[in-house]
């Protein structure tokens, strides 16, 4: 009977979790090891790729493999530049958006329980509407003729400063960033901290801890598996966006994403566009896996 | 002059009233008890003495000083809480030093005061572990060392016994009766299990519907209710209507109704033709087989209902003629019998003259 039932189990366990997995192997993994293959050939003479023929061939010409592209990627700091700024701006956009998620989610985390689903609800309402439009909104938002525009400038002006042009500059791509990627960061935090248990703030209150030492001691650390979630869900996509610097940033705000889209559709040389995609994978995992160490259970207690 | 002063206390929620004129004062060294029902009003007053509420009228005075305008951090108030609300993010240690640090102690102090602290508890070599990785009696002392850790005038204790079980609760009761004695700290209470209150207080207050219905010393409370709320809220009591015949400063005559006279102690302020009921405890209450002699003079005949065997003593149900049932315990003291009476014996109830309460309607 037992033996039947762990069987039976074993069943239910793959036909729950095989659609998705064969999901993911075909359209994930499939994918991602085309790539590493692209990556190591050479490019076609018109964009696309050479084929790839018999070996003794391929001494003579550029039709093998190769790891040109890798070489390529090492040895122009262009492409190390390109990577450092766009961990800056994802960073950023990152601790942007903690700073201003956390109270939010704050206050609908201790707001009366019949708010909280609605307040959630306006979170996640400027995705009714599509992405593009709300980046281009920005556009004008941020133009030189826009009231925005002339106030900021006014009030630098009023200060001696010279008039500054905030459109097509890092700082829109860092608005625009912040902007699409604020609910990511307020959904995690608002789930983690609504479970916490009030009695814990009683208690520390009760026990001589004052508002501030109550957040520092007992809401912030508790929070922690709540702010790794949220930044890595804001950091990674930011980290690989090429559309709000393509709309909202200046030629010299490109990403990698851009990088790697232009060499897809602009220059056409697949291999190295792999390569950068590549380069950029290995990154997000690299932090992704740190994330998960530093928000370990052991040194996090989850509630 | 006492510790706590508690001074016409009243709070009110929406038209509910919680805490309603209450007036007491707890002394210094005390263990002192609020008892009752739940939603009696004392863990109100209990959030009002910690600060996390605010009286609508009263006040409350610690060492004399009102405490209306002090916060919870600032008074010298801890609070024992029902989930103990222990940091799961830190270890036993982290948690018992949370006041000291707070209170902004030297480092090498709060690490001394801890580890003391911890050899109080007997809990020296789990420092450093996780309040979830401790068994729910661990966790409760962890929670008694935090909240005594910096000396506060008072400590309040939130039902803490609540969570445990029976066998575990009775040896948790013990230590704390001894960790209050030794630290020297008052304590305040709450419960709704009468025999915990009988067990650890020096004076227990019985609350019920925001009011205090008596305020006694737990042996004075348990043999002389003041009404019919205490009589039976604390023990197991049986009741029947009486009215007073005679009331002389020595005893009471009560006629009960199908039994006839019975003598009970005298009481202030009964007099004669007041209605009310007689309460009396099964413990004060004889049973023997009818056919014996019976020497007290409040006897009746009956039949016996039925018995609650449980093991260190039976309680025997009796029905008397007026058809009112009485309870009477009685130890089993011959080992391997069960029971000295059957269900359908004829028995006698006794009981002596000091015995028993007349309760004013």
């Amino acid at each position: 009977m037992i033996r039947n039932g762990a069987k039976e189990n074993r069943v239910t366990k793959w036909l729950v979790s095989g659609p998705p997995l064969v999901f993911l192997l075909v359209f994930f993994v499939t994918p991602s090891l085309i790539m590493l293959f692209t990556s190591l050939r050479f490019p076609g003479e018109f964009g696309g790729l050479a084929p790839i023929i018999s070996p003794t061939e391929a001494a003579q010409g550029e039709h093998g493999l190769t790891l040109e592209t890798y070489q390529l990627f090492f040895s122009d700091i262009l492409y190390a530049e390109v990577f450092l700024k766009s961990f800056i701006v994802a960073s950023t956009s990152t601790l942007i958006c903690l700073i201003m998620a956390y109270p939010l989610a704050l206050l609908i985390a201790r707001s009366e329980k019949r708010f909280r689903n609605l307040m959630v609800l306006l979170v996640v309402l400027p995705f009714a509407s599509n992405f593009l439009i709300r980046i281009y909104a920005w556009m004008i938002i941020l133009g030189p003729e826009s009231v925005f525009s002339h106030f900021i400038n006014g009030v630098l002006s009023a200060f001696g400063v010279a008039p500054v042009t905030l459109l097509f500059s890092p700082f829109a791509v860092i608005v625009g960033m912040v902007y699409v990627y604020l609910p990511f960061m307020v959904l995690p935090l608002y789930t983690n901290l609504e479970k916490h248990d009030p009695a814990l703030l009683d208690a520390a209150q009760d026990l001589g801890a004052n508002a501030w030492q109550r957040f520092w001691h007992v809401t912030w650390p508790l929070s922690l598996p709540g702010v790794f979630s949220g930044s890595v869900l804001v950091f990674i996509p930011v980290l690989g966006m090429f559309a709000v610097p393509d709309i909202l940033g200046g030629t010299g705000d490109i990403l990698i994403g851009n990088l790697i889209k232009d060499q897809f559709l602009g220059t056409r040389d697949w291999p190295f566009g792999s390569t950068l995609s590549i380069m950029l994978t290995l990154a997000v995992l690299a932090i992704t896996a740190l994330s998960t160490w530093l928000a370990r259970p052991a040194s996090i207690t989850k509630g | 002059m006492a510790l706590l002063e508690i001074r016409n206390l009243t709070r009110r929620f929406g038209d509910f009233t919680a805490i309603d004129n209450i007036s007491i004062s707890i002394e210094s060294g005390e263990f002192f008890t609020l008892l009752g029902p739940s939603g009696c009003g004392k863990t109100t007053l209990l959030r009002m003495i910690a600060g996390f509420d605010l009286p609508d009228a009263g006040q409350i005075l610690l060492d004399g000083k009102d405490m209306a305008n002090i916060p919870p951090e600032k008074r010298p108030i801890h609070t024992v809480f029902q989930s103990y609300a222990l940091f799961p993010h830190m270890t036993v240690s982290e948690n018992i030093a949370f006041p000291l640090k707070m209170a902004g102690s030297a480092p090498d102090q709060i690490n001394s005061r801890v580890k003391e602290a911890l050899d109080d508890v007997r809990l020296s070599n789990l420092g450093a572990r996780f309040p979830q990785e401790l068994s729910g009696g661990q966790r409760q002392r962890v929670a008694f060392a935090r909240g005594l850790i910096n000396r506060p005038r008072l400590l309040l204790l939130d039902e803490p016994l609540g969570a445990l079980d029976a066998k575990l609760r009775e040896e948790m009761q013990i230590e704390l009766i001894n960790l209050q004695k030794e630290r020297g700290v008052t304590f305040v209470f709450i419960t709704h299990a009468q025999n915990e209150a009988l067990a650890l207080s020096h004076r227990i207050a019985v609350m019920n519907q925001g009011k205090v219905e008596q305020l006694d010393a737990p042996s004075r409370i348990y043999s002389f209710p003041k009404n019919r709320f205490v009589a039976d809220f604390i023990g197991k009591i049986s009741i029947m209507n009486a009215q007073v015949l005679e009331a002389s400063p020595s005893h009471l005559r009560l006629s009960v109704a199908g039994l006839g006279e019975v003598t009970a102690p005298s009481k202030d302020g009964v007099k004669p033709r007041d209605t009310g009921v007689l309460a009396i405890r099964p413990e004060q209450v004889r049973i023997t087989h009818h056919t014996e002699e019976v020497e007290l003079k409040n006897n009746f005949t009956g039949k016996v209902q039925g018995f609650l065997y449980v093991g260190d003593v039976t309680t025997y149900i009796v029905e008397l003629p007026n058809g009112a049932r009485i309870e009477a315990l009685l130890p089993n003291s011959a080992p391997g019998s069960a029971q000295f009476f059957e269900t359908g014996d004829s028995v006698t109830v006794s009981w002596r003259q000091d015995a028993g309460t007349f309760l004013n309607d």
